[in-house]
This record gives structure tokens, sequence and C-alpha cells, in this order.
């Protein structure tokens, strides 16, 4: 009796370093913006009243917050399959041996050391329509420039590109770091039954990856509602909101516009988005992965 | 006896303490945004230094804080975690929204009759436009400026036009537009007519049209706005068509940041963009360049935009006493001209025009003077209540008809009822 209570004492005591920092840095914010959601933004000669789903109404009236999400699902659709496609390329390649294998390895993970923002401003320089790299490119073969921020239709995948760019390299170290765990008998043992070298990726490779694959998928995932650091610099969300994503807007209406309240609303449907993502990755994922 | 020992001993108390108080400094926190860059951060914090060689009884500080954007966001949280600066530069058109938030305070509590005639009356009309409201002033303006045109004298005289005649209306501009619009064999073209930026805020040039055009997009108690008014819908089609129909602009929406260089190195032969540019175009381009006011239609007209001081409630009488004391002095021509040389922001007052180092300046660069005699024909820079979301709204119907995504009627018929929407709660 008195053993069990002195462990449960322990207990708590060594969980509550981290519960602290987890309560106030985590869970109490995240409360106090779902219960701002149902109030009034505060002005300073209002104070904030009860107003239950009126934000939540004006969330279903507002263009822009509809515009914002499909923006935002057409960058998650195709960021995440093009920037895992494209790190698990070029870790296949700098996993084989060939000459200059460092120089190529730090060259893909340039990008990620880079943050976002001076990322950004290089690309500024590509898309700049006339004098940028892309439109000097173009130039040569007699092209004609092109607005490629400026113009509604390109806007956003201008945005994407600059995302994947930046994405693959990081996402490349892990699948080096899981293919230099796989034991070359195997591929060996391959060889020897005659397996074609797609047959080998497709039935021996990829399915040891797995692991490393749900890894990244969830982390593209995440970054897809969380790397909008470039359109800062690049955009603005411009124009008419072609290229904003939902944190973007968020962060606009919150610090632009100061109406926090809406702002809170906003971000308690971007937390339900990412939670439903989150567990119907786990659920879809977890059957296909094996551990080893 | 005793009694007179004790009046003395109190007399002398009181005289220690009264002059223990005199020697108590009143320190001030002075926000500052730089929007363009260059001469501006070190200038303000060498007049701040002078100010203090001045009066050592007042210790302050000036603190860079970021853009615009960046300076209003910093106040504004300061001011809610009960902490804010005494005094600070932010964009004019925040004054609905800091009112709103109650955290300014009016300037006339803190001045004579005889100051608020003298003072705050000799500053240029259009530039109290965006500092006034109710009857109070809630800005000083100091970091102002107002766009202007300008052009490429080289690429004037290699068209064949006149190098020292800029267009004064809008057909002209189309007309010398088309004479400067260049193409390759191929037909891609390799100098523009004209580039007015439009990529993230356009309401601002877009004023330089909408106000010609005989239209006010806001009244003085920021309540009501006009976006749908037949005029402001006339200027934006002519904006449109720029790109669509006459060509000399590049289409699309245009960046500001890369709008100075496209100018240097000949992509475009015009530009419209702030006067707080020009000492960088006096400095980098290559060749012989004029200054112009924007071009007329029914008449001439651009915003005014830029930074006020504002006095920040949250203080002791004393600090701010010393904070309006402190406004007066780098508003006062010696001050002013200084600083409007370094930067090319506009000196607010006339007198700082008549002072000797103005006037020198002004003969060597008479294209300093064209900003100063624009703001004779201009207006209030586009200011409301929820000023944010209102100019957001305004914002992407410009856009949407620039790209061309909605014709500019319907464009601004939709801001317009957005706008109502958002400001009905202060009607």
């Amino acid at each position: 009796m008195e053993t069990a209570r002195r462990q449960w004492i322990y207990a708590w005591l060594m969980l509550s370093p981290a519960m602290v920092l987890l309560i106030t840095f985590t869970h109490y914010p995240a409360v106090q913006t779902i219960v701002n959601s149902f109030y009034s933004t505060p002005r300073g000669r209002r104070k904030a009243v009860w107003i239950g789903l009126d934000n939540y109404q004006t969330l279903l009236l507002d263009d822009v917050f509809w515009k914002v999400l499909a923006n935002n699902f057409w960058y998650a659709v195709w960021t995440i399959p093009l920037s895992i496609i494209l790190s698990l390329a070029m870790a296949l390649w700098v996993n084989d041996k060939l000459r200059g294998r460092g120089f190529l390895r730090m060259a893909y993970f340039t990008p990620t050391v880079l943050p976002l923002i001076a990322v950004a401003n290089i690309w500024l320089f590509f898309y700049t329509p006339g004098f940028g790299l892309i439109d000097q490119i173009r130039g040569l073969f007699g092209l004609p420039e092109q607005n490629w921020m400026g113009s509604p239709d390109t806007a956003l995948y201008s945005m994407i590109a600059v995302a994947v760019w930046k994405e693959a390299g990081f996402f490349m170290i892990f699948y080096l770091a899981a293919l230099q765990t796989i034991p070359p008998s195997l591929r060996e043992a391959a060889d020897i039954e005659g397996a074609s070298r797609w047959y080998y990726f497709r039935r021996v490779l990829f399915p040891l990856l797995m692991p490393t694959t749900l890894f990244v998928s969830i982390n593209a995932v995440i970054n897809s509602f969380r790397l909008v650091d470039h359109i800062f610099v690049m955009t603005e969300g411009g124009p008419n909101n072609a290229s904003s994503l939902l944190l973007f807007y968020i962060y606009e209406v919150a610090f632009d516009y100061w109406d926090t309240a809406y702002a809170a609303t906003l971000t308690v449907v971007m937390i339900a988005v990412l939670i439903l993502l989150a567990i119907g990755q786990f659920f879809l994922f977890d059957r296909r992965v094996h551990y080893k | 006896m005793f009694a007179n020992l004790l009046k003395t001993a109190s007399a002398a108390a009181i005289a220690t303490v009264a002059t223990a108080h005199m020697s108590f400094a009143v320190d001030l926190e002075f926000y500052f945004p730089v929007a363009v860059g260059g001469a501006a951060a070190d200038t303000i914090e060498q007049l701040t230094a002078e100010y203090s060689e001045a009066n050592p009884d007042v210790n302050i500080t000036a603190i860079y804080a970021g853009s615009y954007s960046d300076a209003g966001q910093k106040a504004l949280t300061a001011a809610r975690g009960g902490n804010p600066p005494q005094l600070s530069v932010l964009l004019s058109t925040q004054m609905f929204a800091l009112i709103d938030e109650d955290v300014i305070v009016p300037f006339d509590d803190y001045l004579s009759d005889e100051e608020k005639a003298d003072w705050i009356g000799g500053f240029y009309p259009s530039f109290m436009e965006n500092s006034q409201t109710g009857g109070n002033t809630y800005g000083i303006p100091f970091q102002r400026s107002t766009p202007v045109l300008y052009w490429n004298k080289e690429a004037f005289k290699a068209a064949g036009l006149d190098p020292e005649t800029a267009p004064a209306n809008w057909d002209e501009m189309v007309e010398m537009g088309k004479a400067l619009t260049l193409k390759d064999d191929s037909g891609n073209v390799t100098q523009w007519g004209v580039r007015i930026p439009s990529a993230g805020f356009p309401y601002w040039l877009f004023q330089g049209l909408s106000t010609p055009a005989g239209a006010i997009l806001a009244n003085s108690d920021g309540n009501k706005v006009n976006f749908n008014d037949p005029k402001v819908v006339e200027a934006l089609e002519y904006l449109v068509a720029l790109s669509k129909e006459h060509g000399v602009m590049q289409p699309g929406s245009i960046e500001w940041g890369p709008t100075p260089k496209a100018f240097f190195e000949g992509e475009t032969a015009m530009m419209w963009t702030t006067t707080g540019n020009l000492t960088n175009v006096r400095n980098n381009a290559p060749f012989d360049f004029g200054v112009a006011m924007l071009p007329a239609k029914e008449r001439r007209g651009a915003p005014t935009g830029g930074g006020n001081f504002y006095l920040f409630k949250d203080s002791t009488d004393e600090q701010k006493d010393a904070a309006v004391d402190f406004v007066q002095w780098i508003t006062a021509p010696e001050q002013a001209a200084t600083w409007s040389i370094a930067t090319g922001y506009i000196a607010p007052r006339a007198e700082a025009w008549e002072t000797e180092k103005m006037k020198a300046y002004t003969a060597d660069f008479p294209p300093a003077l064209v900003a100063r005699d624009q703001l004779e024909f201009a207006v209030a820079e586009l200011s409301t209540f929820e000023n944010g979301k209102v100019t957001q709204a305004f914002n992407d119907a410009l856009a949407a008809a620039i790209a061309g995504e909605m014709s500019a009627k319907e464009a601004l018929d939709e801001a317009q009822a957005k706008a109502e929407r958002i400001l009905k709660p202060y009607q």
C-alpha cells in the first residue's frame, strides 16, 4: 500500500517537468484558441463577448478561406509526391559508387541548410520577369517573358516549385540513411536470381524503405501546411490570393487585420485538418509498413 | 524658534526633493520603421542623439522596429501587453485601427491653443487628411511621401520624344508609352513604356489614377468607402488597358522591389514609385532622368503615403510632454530639412523648404521640388476602420481585374459589398 503510493508520487514527479512544458506551451494555448473562437475580437474600446458560432458562420461565407483551403490542397497534392519521388531518386543515385559523390550529396543537401527566407530571395531573382534567370534562359530560345509570380495561373505553382526544391534534399538524407542499412547480400541474391533492377527496386528495396516513406510522408504533409515563409517574401499571397495558404492567411488575419478571434477560428480548422490527416496516415499506411 | 527651525528644515527638504525631481530624467522609447532602407536609420539615430545632447533631462531611445508592418505589430503587441513605447512612427493609415484599440491619444491635449494654430496649422493640409479625425490630431506627419513619375531621358530621346517633357495626362502617357515600347526581332519586348508596380498593395499607386479620375475612396470618418464609383471603374479600366489594350506595360501584377532596378537596367522607360526612392535613383541611375507629377485626367492627383508620429496612451504626463517636445523639435525646419535631404521624404512643413540647406539642395537637384508641388493636388491615402481587411478587399479586386479574372466593374462591386459588410459596426 505504502510502496504503491510512493510509486505514484515518483511517477508524477518524473512526468511533471515535461508535463508543465507541454501544458503551458501546447495544451493551454490550444484550448484557449478553441475558447477564443467562440468570442468576438476584443478591441481597446470593446471587450470580447460570447458570440457562439458566429465566427464559424463567417468562415463558411468567407470566399478567401475557401480559396486558401483549395490552394493548400493543391499545394499538398503537388509538393508531397513530388518531393518524395525526387528525394528517393536523388538518394538512389548518390548511393551508388560514382565519382564526385560527396560533392553531389552536398549539392543536393544545400537547399535544406539555407533558411527558407534566403531561398525565397534567390528564387525571387529566378522568377523576375525580363531580367530574371528563367526569363534570360527563355530569351535564348526566343521565348517571350513570363510573369511567373504575378499571374494567378502560375503563382501557386511557382511557390510549389520552391517548396519541392527546398524539401527534397532534406528527405533525401533519410532515404540515404535507410539505403545504407540494407544489406548488399539482398542485391547479390537478386542478381543471381536474374531479377531486373526495376523488379529489385519494386519488390525488395521499396518495401524495405516503407518505414522511411511513412516518416517522410508525414513530414511532407505537415510541411505542406507549415512551409509558408517564402510566400511572405515572394508574393504576399497575391495576386488576388492565388498563392495564399491557410497558415499565411491565419497570419494575415491575426497580425495584419488584428482580428484575433477569427484567426483563432481558422486555427481550429487547421488543427482539425492536421489531426484528421495524421490519423488517416497512421491507419492507412501502418498496415503496409514492415518494421524489422 | 523650534517652529522656525522646522520650517527651514522642511523648506530645505522640499528644495532637495525639487532638485532631485529636476535631475530625474524622463525616459522615452520611440519606435521607428524603415521602409526604403539607406540613410533613414542613421539619420534618425543622429537626430535623436543631437536632441539628447541639447536636452540632458530626456533619455530618448530610438528603436529600429523593422518594416512598417513589423513596427505596427510590435507597437500594438507592446501596447496590449501594457508596455508600449511612448512615441512611434507608424503608417498614417493605421490611425483608425490605433484609435479602435484605444492605445493612442490626440496631440491636442498637450498643446497650447497657440501651438495648435501655429504648429499643427503649419503642416501641409494634404498630410493632415490622414492625421486628423473627429476634430482631433492623432498623427504628426514625418516620414511622408507621395508617388511620382520617373522617366529616362535617354530612352525618350532615342524614341524621338522630347527628353525634357513627361506625359501630362493619361492619353499622352499611352501615346508616349507606345513610342517607348521596344521589341526585338522575335517580337519580345525589350523595353516597356511604363511600369506601375501592383504586387502586394496595388491600392496606393492606383490612387494615383482614381484621384485624377475624380474619385475619393473613403470618407474622413473612416467608415464609408466608395469603391464602385464609376470614376474608380474608369481608372481601373485604364490601368488594365495599359497592358491588355495598349501593350505599354508588362502584363500581370508587377513587383515593387525590382522596380528601381528595372528602371536602371532600361527594362522600362518610365516608372511610378514613391519619392522615398529619389535619393536611390539619383545615386544609381546610369542615365539622365526626370521626375514629374503623375499625369492628369479630370484633374491632377495622387495619394500621400508614409508614416506619422503617434503618441501612446499608457505613459505619464511628463513623458507625453517630453514626447510632444521631441516631435516639435524633429519636425522643426532645420531637422526636417536634414531628414528630407538624407532620405527623399517630403519635409512636411513649408518653413523647412525656406532653410538655406534646403534651398541649396533644391537648387542643385530641382526634382526634389516635384513631390512638394504635387502636395497641392494630393489626397489622403486609403484608410478606414478595420483598415487591413477593407484595403485587402480592395487590393483583391484590383488584382483580379489586373489578372483578367474579372471585369473592373464586377471586381469593384464585390469589393464594395465586402467593405460595407466589414464597416457596418462603425456606421
